[in-house]
């Protein structure tokens, strides 16, 4: 740039200015100047105009329910559903332990098992010997089919740095039976509570990396997805933080939140959700906080010398690093 | 607006017979050309072409928007973005914003002249009050004046900060939009030296979305584009491989009627209907600009 000779001022603010006005009565057709009727009339010609009964066809045809996907599980009264365990064992003990004195009869798991804490392999004889249902989460898919990262592809280059220290540890460190394990899981359940039958995903029922989040997922999107993929409720996980909401329809999604790491609520404790029947036929829907001996997670992070800021999330209960998945809101909730 | 230009693009190959279609796999994204291609700023990579005189598309009022919204509620549309052309030209563009924050998320790309404090005080309070996230994207394509007020005008840059300053002030966290016109914009670098200004401009938790480049000249990349395409042609690759085009989940609203995605809507071909429920079909990659989004992965959304 400043080898160049400069331009002479009053030039260049003519040339600006002629650049300002050049669309004056005429119409951008690609790289064409029209005059804008021209446009208009050609633009009028293209497309369809339905009559207002066919639209309302059109309308039915793409809120129809799009194909069964899963045998169905239950009935049950009480469920434990849980999501992101993150190798964080020490939860997962905390849980079970919970999960029955509040008598779940069965417990789920929605996914992505590792990454974040350390000794990966820990949680698997965990949810087998407690007899959890998982399903798989995107980590799953990308620790059984071999990939090189979690694919998560943040701008922060910050951010890319830990999740890739992360991942490496945890494929490095699940053995070859426990990652076939990991291939063969199921991507959805259905199960019945109180004769409700309620889907369970990872992200959400169409892509297990689509992040389900309170201020990013409006009411009507949710009830399309309900109608389509014919369900009383959605419980899903993948994003980190919980919320439940109760439809206008009556209908319920919950995203139970994980209990790898705490919700970036500043709070050590992590989160899960019990769902239980009621005589009134809709669903008790409570997502609990549950403490766990943090402070032995820690101990272990640092020891295996996984990143700093991880430990400082388990710590404080904020989230460090990943933050630029999170809506506007969320994040304006958020420490960092 | 603010997408890479097109006019760098390498020249399309010939196609031979139909066009492949793609279907419209769920509206999740709906957009709206809300100031039409009016702008305040005329830049040089405006893939709309946009300037203060263009009227080819104009502005939408807050009652067209609305209807528009009645009708992506029973589609069960995700989210709402909101471009032009310059949004905030739009007298109605406030109330069409809090009209929309009560039924989905909302993001308006602006370029931040308009950005006076007044008015981040209520985009604030907007997004406070509303039911669901407000994303205010600002636009530049340099961290210093020298890169950027050459493609987006004289003292832009200045402008661009005092807006975003604005925004802070309100406590509004933007997101900062960067094409990599300047090539450097994307590498790891230049996205660090973002956002090392934003923070240094008082964002506390600074975003970046940065707008592919198209990978011109490499002639390698050209020929490997055309041979998928050619592949495509033939009806090899499964409809679920459309997926990454932005078309296969979006529609964009003007004025004139629905168009298939943002980057047509200077392109009559691309209206596809007047509601709507009239786009719910596939929709032709006839048009030249098709291979490039297919080749590069083109997607306009934060
Ligand atoms: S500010 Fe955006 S819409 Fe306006 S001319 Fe520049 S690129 Fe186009
Ligand atoms: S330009 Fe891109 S998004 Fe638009 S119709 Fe063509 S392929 Fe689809």
């Amino acid at each position: 740039m400043s080898n160049r000779i400069p331009e002479d001022p009053a030039i260049k603010k003519a040339r600006a200015q002629a650049k300002l006005a050049a669309h004056r009565g005429m119409a951008t057709w690609g790289e064409k100047l029209v005059p804008l009727g021209t446009f208009r009339a050609a633009a009028q010609e293209v497309g369809r105009e339905l009559a207002e009964a066919e639209r309302v066809a059109e309308i039915r045809a793409h809120r129809e329910p799009i194909a069964e996907m899963a045998v169905t599980e239950g009935p049950f009264d009480r469920i434990a559903v849980f999501g992101g365990v993150y190798n964080n064992r020490f939860a997962l003990e905390a849980l079970l332990e919970d999960a029955r004195k509040r008598g779940a009869d069965a417990l789920y798991c929605l996914g992505d098992l590792g990454g974040f804490g350390p000794s990966p392999e820990a949680v698997w004889p965990l949810l087998e010997s407690a007899d959890v249902r998982t399903i798989q989460g995107n980590y799953e898919q990308s620790l059984s089919s071999g990939r090189e990262d979690c694919n998560c592809g943040y701008t922060d280059p910050r951010d890319n740095h830990y999740a890739g220290i992360s991942y490496q540890y945890t494929a490095e460190r699940c053995s070859p039976e426990f990652k076939r394990w990991m291939g063969e899981l199921p991507q959805h359940r259905r199960v019945t509570v109180g004769g409700r039958n309620l889907l369970m995903v990872h992200g959400s029922p169409r892509r297990v990396n689509e992040f389900l989040f309170d201020s990013s997922s409006p009411d009507a999107f949710l009830e399309v997805l309900l109608d389509q993929y014919r369900a009383d409720a959605i419980l899903c996980t993948h994003t980190g933080i919980a919320w439940h909401r109760r439809l206008p329809s009556g209908r319920d999604v919950v995203n139970v939140g994980v209990i790898g790491r705490p919700g970036n609520d500043g709070r050590t404790e992590v989160w899960y959700t019990v769902l239980a029947a009621q005589t009134t036929g809709n669903l008790a829907v409570e997502i609990v906080p549950l403490a766990y001996d943090h402070q032995a997670l820690a101990a272990e992070m640092r020891s295996e010398g996984l990143p700093e800021p991880f430990v400082e999330t388990v710590l404080t209960g904020w989230w460090t690093t990943c933050l630029e998945i999170l809506p506007a809101r969320e994040r304006a909730a958020s420490r960092y | 607006m603010e997408t890479s230009s097109t006019a760098a693009a390498p020249a399309p190959p010939q196609f031979e017979g139909p066009a492949p279609r793609v279907a419209l796999r769920s509206l999740d994204t709906l957009w709206f050309q809300v100031a039409g291609t009016l702008c305040n700023l005329a830049c040089n990579h405006c893939f709309v072409s946009c300037s203060p005189t263009n009227h080819t598309h104009e502005h939408l009022p807050l009652s067209l928007v609305e209807r528009y919204l009645a009708e992506a509620r029973a589609l069960g549309v995700k989210e709402y973005y909101f471009t032009g052309g310059e949004p905030f030209l739009n007298p109605d563009m406030e109330a069409i914003l809090e009209a929309t924050l009560q039924q989905g998320p909302a993001t308006v790309l602006t370029n931040g002249l308009l950005l006076d404090p007044r008015r981040c005080q209520r985009l604030a309070a907007m997004s406070e009050d509303g039911a669901y996230s407000l994303d205010v994207r600002v636009s530049m394509d340099g961290y210093d004046a020298a890169s950027n007020d050459p493609i987006r005008g004289e003292g832009t840059y200045e402008r661009i900060l005092a807006g975003i300053d604005n925004l802070v002030v309100a406590g509004i966290n933007p997101v900062v939009t960067v094409t990599e016109v300047n090539v450097e914009n994307g590498s790891t670098e230049g996205r660090q030296r973002f956002l090392e200004l934003l923070k240094e401009r008082g964002v506390s938790k600074p975003r970046l979305k940065i707008l592919p480049v198209f990978q011109i000249g490499a002639e390698a990349e050209r020929s490997g584009a055309y041979e998928s395409w050619q592949h495509l042609q033939h009806g090899q690759v499964p409809e679920e491989s459309w997926d990454h085009l932005q078309c296969s989940t979006c529609r964009m609203v003007t004025d004139q009627g629905v168009w298939v995605c943002p980057i047509l809507v200077n392109e009559p071909d691309g209206r596809m209907g007047e509601s709507l429920a009239d786009t719910l079909d596939a929709f032709p990659l006839s048009h030249p600009a098709c291979w490039t989004c297919h080749a590069f992965g083109v997607s306009c959304k934060t």
